[in-house]
């Protein structure tokens, strides 16, 4: 088999259902978005993983340097005070 | 979705035990009783049997397929036309459809001509799939309003997969014939091998003209323009010419089949036959 290497990359996202967000699960190749979807559903939701699936081209997806992550994500490692960490949350409250 | 009656072990001790009036009892089927049961056996065998050799078929296809993902959809595809078999051959046999599936011969199965031709390559997978998947589709849309539970509610579950076979055959269909002149050209050809299947999809013959008369099952050719009109739409987005008439070629149904059956069988058939005890 070939890779299909003369087609896009797609992310793909599963909502495993109602009230949760779309998740990343992985990628597929596919050469326009019909099949894309068509593929991430073949791929990613043969037991029964999700109600919503997005695709996403893998270029259209802006990312952080990694060698900037010192200056982005370091800074926050000292601030507690930002976590919701000192009020109990409901237990009816499943998703936060 | 409500499910078809799960199989019961001792159905058949039970059907013993029914009393006469109980013939018609759709828990206890007795081959020969009526003319109908007969035409009933029949067409669970039609449709379970076009099921099982298309996914037998697209079975082949696991591993070989021209890119990892188009393997999976494949797969997937077989999967569910193996699930809607089970359901079609265990209502026809009491439960037991793998005798029906494994221990039957050539001559005793009931499926189209397309469904056992051979895959070919990969447009010509793709044409078959086309031209059975958007039949198959209409026949269990229409199948969901028979009056006959099993029947009804075969087709409520499997309505929805095949929406997604024609779908994705459709899909292939218009990106090969309009892809490059390679897969435009294959393609062509797969539809011209597989045209000349068409018409045995929309024969009526004895048994099927008794379920009809009943009101069990739809007429076929009531769906006939429907389905061309479908096909040509699907070809005209592909840029594709209608193929040619061809001399139909009939007899599937009567166990009249091509040699392919005959091999495609031998692989399918050969574990269980062998090794008749053998689980996994």
């Amino acid at each position: 088999m070939s890779d299909g290497h003369d087609w896009p990359l797609w992310e793909v996202f599963v909502r495993a259902k109602g009230g949760l967000s779309h998740r990343h699960v992985g990628s597929v190749h596919a050469p326009d978005p019909k099949l894309a979807l068509a593929h991430a559903r073949d791929t990613y939701t043969r037991r029964q993983e999700g109600v919503s699936l997005w695709v996403v081209k893998s270029t259209d997806i802006v990312a952080s340097d990694p060698a900037d992550a010192g200056e982005l994500f370091e800074p926050a490692a000292d601030k507690v005070y930002r976590h919701p960490t000192f009020y109990d949350i409901p237990d009816e409250v499943k998703h936060i | 979705m409500p499910s078809p009656p799960a199989f019961e072990k001792d159905a058949e001790e039970k059907a013993k035990r029914a009393p006469d009036s109980g013939a018609f009892d759709e828990q206890t089927p007795e081959a020969g009783s009526d003319p109908l049961e007969d035409a009933y056996y029949d067409y669970l065998c039609r449709l379970g049997d076009d099921a099982l050799v298309l996914g037998q078929r697209l079975g082949e296809w696991c591993g070989h397929a021209p890119v990892l993902e188009v393997d999976l959809s494949l797969a997937n595809l077989a999967l569910d036309l193996i699930g809607q078999a089970t359901l079609a051959l265990g209502h026809a046999n009491n439960g037991d459809g793998d005798e029906l599936a494994f221990h039957r011969d050539v001559l005793d199965f009931r499926n189209c001509l397309l469904v056992e031709q051979p895959n070919g390559d990969f447009a010509r997978t793709i044409a078959r799939q086309l031209l059975f998947s958007t039949w198959q589709h209409i026949l269990y849309r229409e199948l969901t309003e028979s009056p006959d539970k099993f029947l009804r509610e075969f087709a409520a579950k499997a309505v929805k997969e095949v929406a997604y076979h024609r779908e994705l055959a459709s899909e292939w269909t218009i990106r090969l014939g309009d892809g490059t002149e390679e897969s435009a050209r294959r393609m062509a050809e797969g539809l011209d091998w597989c045209w000349r299947f068409i018409p045995e999809l929309f024969e009526v013959d004895e048994d099927l003209e008794e379920m009809i008369a009943r009101q069990t099952v739809p007429d076929p050719r009531g769906f006939e323009a429907e389905y061309y009109a479908a096909i040509e739409d699907v070809l005209g987005q592909a840029a594709l010419a209608i193929p040619a008439d061809q001399r139909p070629i009939l007899g599937g149904r009567r166990g009249h089949h091509s040699e392919h059956l005959g091999h495609l069988l031998a692989a399918m058939q050969y574990l269980p036959r062998t090794y008749p005890d053998a689980t996994w």
